[in-house]
């Protein structure tokens, strides 16, 4: 298959009736790749990632899944099809062990569930240790690697994320980060919204800009990175991302 | 003292198994049912209709009652169940799916609560009726008084109780529901079907309440107004305990189990209801997230 993994075409999409948040924005995944989405607060990167997973009502346009059309398809159903998404609060079940969020995460490829939790405890070595811990007890951080270990335990293909480094030091960003990168390495696409665009980009493949519900700029990630109206738009005028 | 504590434990039976559903519904619905009382009514009438049709024989020893009950007990658990789950379907659900607020869903189980107890009333009229008529003699065990009948309450309750806590830790459903009581939206996320595990819910909570109502029946026997006269305590459990912890609305259970029976025994019979409003009106002010519970 050479398709994209995920495309979004022209959707159309919004929390309450008659406003649109996203109006008509599309991007693409590609086997493989990190893909990082930006913007300004209120540009929409959140509620499309939201809509993507199946919690915003989309009134038009199209989501498709290797192809296959995913569009208005209850929450639920995608994990099985390969799509994980980590949200960017309450991303974790905090009155639960480590153990039992991985193991819930599990449930939608129950066969798998064994292999793929050992998997995790190698990929971060601090949740092997603290297992049987409650997941509202962990740091800002380590509660990052139980959401994303959840949504890796269902063994998707896309991992969606929302502001993975929200509420992060810049230590734990990149670690985080660098945990990413791993997870790409064997072999799943990562789709994330960001707002420390600089981090992001470092990591990532392509990125695009979002602006009042569009894509206002789409490119590799070096060439947004040195971009002035992306530093621009971004950071507010005059200054510049790269600096 | 030791008697008080039986006493106590014997009506925190009943308390603790209708307060499963009100806590197990009210975190994942965010719906307090104020019909979960008559949901203990209507188990333990159905029993009663087994019961009619099977007969009282073969009494076991010691107790008032033999395998008809049994049976009888099972049955109300099916259609105490399915009694909750058309509830659900017919009435609550559309609620939800129109946004209705939270006073809207509370109003409509006061109505479903007064419609369950007088289609009882309508059916078996408002008179005490007992499973049996037989007198039990009261054991005495190092001093205390207990009847074979109060004895099986106990032990029932106390090993559904524990039945409960493994299938919540152990079984993939019970972590399901444990999940969404959480949070039904990350539940959702993480490919649960929330839908699937509101139903279980239902069917569980009020199949607890069920064999509570059987329970309370074989103790004391029963009358129409007997669910709804639990509904207070069971609320009390919930908030003392800790509103978010299922276990923490089971002790809570036992404390104002026990709380009655020193008013009863120490005060006056009389002040009995007031012991849930009194323990309800100290948890707010000085641990308003409940004994359990965390802070919101």
């Amino acid at each position: 298959m050479s398709g994209p993994d995920l495309e979004v075409r022209d959707l159309v999409a919004g929390y309450v009736p008659d406003i649109d948040i996203l109006r008509g924005v599309s991007i693409a995944v590609h086997p493989g790749e990190i893909v990082t989405v930006l913007g300004p607060n209120g540009a929409g990167k959140s509620t499309m990632i939201k809509a993507i997973a199946g919690l915003v009502p989309i009134r038009s346009g199209s989501i498709l899944h290797h192809g296959r059309d995913i569009t208005g398809r209850a929450t639920h159903t995608l994990v099985g099809t390969g799509l994980a998404y980590v949200p960017q609060v309450d991303n974790v079940f905090l009155r639960m062990s480590v153990a039992e969020n991985l193991e819930l995460g599990g449930f939608a490829a129950p066969a798998e569930a064994a292999r793929r939790f050992d998997q995790i405890m190698i990929l971060f070595p601090d949740l092997a240790r603290l297992r049987h811990l409650a997941a509202g007890k962990l740091s800002g951080g380590q509660r990052q690697m139980v959401a994303v270990g959840r949504a890796l335990m269902a063994g998707p293909k896309v991992l969606m994320l929302d502001e993975p480094s929200a509420g992060l030091s810049p230590k734990l960003v990149e670690i985080v980060f660098a945990k990413l990168l791993e997870i790409r390495g064997s072999g799943i696409s990562i789709l994330m919204v960001e707002q420390n665009a600089k981090a992001a980009l470092a990591i990532s493949d392509r990125g695009y800009v979002l602006a009042e519900g569009q894509e206002r700029f789409a490119g590799p990630a070096a060439a947004l990175l040195a971009s002035p109206e992306v530093g621009a738009l971004y950071l507010g005028a005059g200054s510049r991302l790269a600096s | 003292m030791m008697q008080v504590i039986v006493d106590g434990l014997v009506s925190a039976s009943y308390v603790s198994l209708g307060v499963v559903g009100l806590s197990l519904i009210y975190n994942i619905l965010n719906f307090a049912n104020f019909a979960q009382g008559d949901y203990l009514t209507v188990g333990g009438y159905i029993a009663l209709i087994f019961v009619i049709l099977f007969g009282t024989a073969g009494a076991i020893a010691g107790l008032t009652f033999g395998w008809p009950l049994i049976v009888a007990a099972f049955g109300a658990v099916l259609l105490t169940g399915l009694v909750a789950e058309l509830l659900d379907r017919s009435i609550y659900g559309r609620l939800r799916r129109r946004g209705s607020s939270r006073i809207t869903l509370i109003m409509a189980s006061f109505g479903v609560a007064l419609m369950l107890r007088n289609i009882v009333v309508i059916f078996f009229g408002p008179e005490p009726i007992y499973y049996a008529f037989a007198i039990q003699p009261a054991l005495r065990l190092w001093g205390i008084r207990i009847t074979p009948n109060e004895i099986v309450v106990v032990a029932v309750t106390a090993a559904l109780v524990v039945c409960l806590h493994l299938f919540l830790t152990r079984t993939r459903l019970g972590k399901s529901m444990r999940a969404v009581s959480e949070s039904p939206s990350l539940a959702r996320v993480t490919g649960i079907n929330v839908d699937v595990v509101i139903r279980w819910t239902w069917l569980i909570g009020s199949g607890l309440a069920a064999i509570g109502g059987v329970l309370f029946g074989i103790a004391l026997g029963l009358q129409p107004n007997f669910g709804f006269e639990l509904l207070l305590p069971m609320f009390a459990a919930l908030i003392v305990g800790g509103v978010t912890n299922i276990y923490g609305a089971i002790l809570g259970a036992v404390l104002i189990g026990l709380a009655e029976s020193l008013t009863v025994q120490y005060f006056a019979p009389e002040y009995r209801q007031a012991v849930s409003f009194v323990a309800v009106i100290l948890v707010l002010l000085v641990r308003p997230q409940g004994l359990v519970g965390e802070r919101p």
